[in-house]
């Protein structure tokens, strides 16, 4: 860095830090005194609460049926849109990050439109006795909405990248489809599904939105950790919102470090 | 290639049958429910005053916290790729926190902080007079968190991109810093700040569960357009909220729609986000 | 008759890549599909192998219509220029994956697949990745590979191509070696007429999406049916001329016409290979005179290119005795005998020869 005055760096250096000090590490600092600060045992016994943990298990729940849903589609969507050419495929490929971009109330109220009362697909369900809206199922959709897009904008550059003669050798030795699939692309794209499998679960663990509109959130039976925060603060049960907000953020966390781990992992094999 | 459609045509089919679920049928509903009762209504559910400030709020708010991730995105990223210091990896994984936090979390968080019982917030208001709680500045306070690593992530590989030869050739011709930073760097990542601030601020306007609770649902002060959705849709009325809702989601689509049409005058068909 | 190719026909939008070519390869033979960039020869071997869909024309593989056949179903082994070898698989499971996939028995699998690796020589590589390997060794474990099911046929795709000249030669031998012991129908794509003339049995000249001439090495270097073929295989003087009383008259050459004349055509090509000509210094010969321009040394032998009288520019390939007879040396007088020319003659055009 010769050459380059020593102050701009250290006053740049400076600026930058101490934004992100003040705006990230400050209210995550605030969030893990204010957690502890009636000590650890409290801390403790709320995450004990039987609505606390009935939360929790909802929210992981939730969270495998999306990652399990959107990775199976996620990658066959992916490569649809990759070897592929066919009118609307651009149209598609944007349609994808729509669950980016729309609000995720507007995503609650989506799923009421098409499964409450007056929706469209309400005459099936009343036939079926299935129930979405202010039940499991809803929740299951919406959480799985609001995560769809990450699997397959992981897993298209993987696919772009390795191109197609693999495949083709593997046909020419007599592969169907499916063989070629499992054991010539899949061993490619595995390590971008796994990256995409990560930030969908980020993503459905932390989802609120839409799953206010959706579940109606009653407790014990349709909320999850993240509606529970909410009726926490509302109720000014501060200690358990702070409670089950540390343990949202600190999973979160974790799942953050993996995903650099395996950042780091698709880089040394490309 | 000609004969593998036997296999993949289910595939294919499956696919699509999945997006037409997630995505198309839930748009469409959205669409239809808003512009049912035909335009005149739907417009004038808009430009009720509560929707309208709601509206008006949401933009403002939304551009002010643009403008500025624009200008510390783009410095965390140059410092990020540039400058070698003690505990930049640690740092790294900061700038994806906000990714992987719950937004209601953020919120949370920022009640703490700023809440007006609390230390910071008390002193904040009673010395500056600044309300941060239930007010435009938690707002943006809120969205930059959330938004932080968009605009960094962005412009990070195009920085990368440039060799740090330019930069020296550039002052080694006699360019000041500045002129440096003006003419060599700028224009080739004002592409990827255009596309971030783009992604920024689509996320900015359908932000819920930071902003519902950082703001609260006071009409008229600090609420913003998602909040007014889910307030009308508390008070059962379907109108107003299919409304905004369809706006809304126009908005967002037009905004991918606008970073992709970018991108692909760059030269690259936008396959990740 | 291993491979037969009918009329085969393929455009991409307003572009003819390949226009109704014909040619057999018989059982058990080696055959080069021969031409520059942009000729087709690519295509032509695509469409055998299923990787391309003829417009028109059909494709027969060891007797059977094998034009609307699947890929999978043609039995046929495929080499890529850039070896296209599974990545996450070693080189064991890359061998093995055709006869895992046909669902040959298990001990017959082991057996083939050490079979191969001995027969390439990569007997201690079978756990290594092919990241690992060289580009040399890469191309010998996809030929394995390619020959493990026993394939009807084997297609060869500019296989040599992403490797540097020694390694590309000493492949070349492996491809004989294997051809040998396998006796499987090959064709392979080239744009190096040298690999073409040495391994092949046969040579298919393609042009512009068609064949220009089909027969063995001895025979497209000397008797090429038209200039392309001449001037693309091996090296050869383009000298122009004009038909005049009978004859083609080519600066102070005289050559009698050939069968390629006809009545009307008034330019004439004479083409002449560097080694087909002898030169003499005594200033008592009766041959065309010329001044020698350059001389250059190539190895195995000398290059002397020499100025006509009428400007064109001839170059003569001498062996190292015979310039040490001559005593050559630029600036200096030579006569010129040519011993052998093709001469082609047509009608006046503004279509310029290039070769």
């Amino acid at each position: 860095m010769s050459g380059r005055k020593k102050s701009t760096r250290y006053y740049l250096l400076a600026l930058v830090l101490g934004y992100i000090a003040v705006l990230i590490l400050l209210p995550i600092g605030a969030l893990i005194a204010n957690t502890f600060a009636k000590g650890g045992m409290t801390f403790l016994k709320v995450l004990c609460r039987q609505d606390v943990l009935h939360a929790f298990v909802l929210t992981f729940s939730l969270s495998a049926v999306a990652v399990v849903l959107n990775a199976v589609f996620g990658v066959v969507i992916a490569w649809v849109l990759v070897r592929h050419q066919f009118p609307g495929r651009n149209l598609l490929n944007a349609l994808v990050d729509l669950p980016f971009a729309v609000s995720p109330v507007v995503a609650g109220y989506m799923l009421i439109l098409l499964f409450g009362r007056t929706g469209w697909f309400y005459p099936l369900l009343q036939a079926t006795g299935l129930k979405v809206v202010f039940s499991l199922p809803g929740m299951a959709i919406a959480t799985t909405f609001v995560s769809l897009p990450f699997v397959i904008r992981e897993v298209m550059p993987v696919l772009q990248e390795i191109g197609l003669e693999e495949d083709q050798a593997a046909y020419t030795l007599g592969a169907n489809g499916w063989q070629t699939f499992w054991r010539v692309t899949f061993p490619g794209i595995r390590w971008g599904l796994l990256y995409g499998v990560t930030l969908t679960f980020a993503r459905a663990l932390g989802e609120f939105g839409a799953l206010f509109v959706v579940s109606g959130a009653v407790s014990g039976e349709t909320e999850t950790a993240t509606l529970f925060v909410f009726r926490a603060m509302d109720e000014r049960l501060y200690q358990e919102a702070y409670a089950v907000s540390l343990t949202l953020a600190a999973v979160s966390f974790f799942v953050l470090l993996a995903m650099e781990a395996l950042r780091k992992r698709i880089h040394e094999e490309a | 290639m000609s004969k593998m459609k036997a296999g993949p045509l289910s595939l294919r089919l499956s696919a699509i049958a999945y997006l037409a679920f997630m995505l198309f049928i839930p748009l469409a509903a959205v669409l239809q429910d808003g512009l049912r009762s035909g335009f005149s209504s739907f417009a004038n559910s808009l430009f009720n005053p509560a929707a309208w400030h709601a509206l008006k709020l949401t933009v403002w708010t939304a551009v002010v916290m643009a403008l500025i991730n624009a200008v510390m995105g783009t410095l965390t990223a140059y410092v990020m790729v540039r400058y070698a210091f003690p505990g930049r990896a640690w740092l790294n994984s900061l700038i994806d926190l906000p990714f992987a936090i719950p937004t209601l979390v953020t919120g949370v968080m920022l009640v703490i902080l700023y809440g007006p019982q609390q230390v910071l917030g008390g002193w904040l208001k009673n010395h500056w007079g600044w309300e941060i709680i239930f007010a435009p500045a938690g707002i943006i306070l809120a969205l930059l968190f959330v938004t932080f690593p968009l605009v960094v992530r962005t412009v990070e590989p195009l920085l990368m991109e440039i060799d740090e030869d330019q930069e020296e050739a550039a002052r080694a011709l006699g360019a000041s810093s500045w002129t440096t930073f003006w003419r060599v760097l700028f224009p080739a990542i004002l592409p990827g700040i255009l596309t971030g601030t783009l992604l920024t601020f689509s996320r900015a306007l359908g932000e819920f569960g930071s902003v519902v609770v950082v703001a609260g649902n006071i009409p008229f002060k600090s609420q913003t357009a998602a909040v007014y959705v889910w307030g009308e849709l508390e008070s059962q009325n379907r109108q107003g909220a299919s409304a905004m809702s369809v706006l809304l989601v126009a908005l967002s689509f037009l905004m991918i729609l606008l970073v992709d049409w970018f991108e692909k005058r760059r030269g690259k068909t936008r396959v990740r986000s | 008759m291993g491979i037969s190719v009918v009329n085969l026909t393929k455009r991409f939008g307003e572009f003819t890549a390949v226009d109704r070519v014909n040619f057999d390869v018989k059982e058990g033979e080696l055959v080069a599909l021969l031409g520059p960039s942009g000729s087709g020869k690519s295509t032509i071997l695509r469409m055998i192998c299923g990787l391309e869909t003829p417009d028109d024309g059909e494709i027969y593989l060891t007797g059977e219509n094998a034009t609307s056949l699947s890929i999978q179903k043609r039995g046929v082994g495929f080499v890529f220029q850039h070896y296209a070898l599974f990545k996450h698989m070693t080189v064991w499971q890359n061998i093995a994956f055709g006869l895992e996939v046909q669902k040959f028995p298990k001990k017959e699998i082991k057996g083939r697949v050490e079979e191969l690796l001995h027969l390439v020589q990569l007997q201690g590589y079978s756990h290594h990745l092919p990241s690992q390997l060289s580009g040399g060794q890469r191309q010998r474990v996809a030929l394995a590979r390619a020959l493990a099911p026993k394939p009807k046929v084997l297609l060869l795709d500019e296989p040599f191509g992403a490797l540097d000249a020694k390694v590309r030669e000493e492949l070349r031998n492996w491809i004989r070696r294997l051809h040998d012991e396998f006796h499987v129908t090959s064709l392979f794509v080239t744009h190096d007429q040298n690999e073409a003339l040495e391994i092949s049995d046969k040579i298919v000249v393609v042009n512009q999406g068609r064949v220009e001439q089909i027969g063995t090495s001895q025979e497209i270097y000397e008797n090429p049916q038209s200039s392309f073929v001449a001037g693309f295989i091996g090296p050869v003087n383009v000298l122009r001329g004009k038909v005049e009383a009978g004859k083609a008259k080519v600066g102070e050459f005289e050559f009698a016409l050939d069968s390629s004349f006809l009545e009307g055509h008034t330019d004439a090509e004479a083409l002449i290979r560097p080694s087909d000509v002898m030169l003499d210094t005594a200033a008592t010969s009766s041959f065309p005179k010329g001044q020698v321009k350059r001389v250059s040394f190539l190895g195995w032998g000398i290059k002397v290119d020499i100025v006509l009288m009428d400007g064109q520019i001839m170059t003569v390939h001498l062996t190292k005795e015979r310039f040490q007879e001559l005593q050559l040396a630029e600036g200096q007088d030579v006569y010129i005998q040519p011993r052998d020319a093709k001469v082609f003659t047509r009608k006046a055009a503004a279509q310029d020869y290039s070769i």
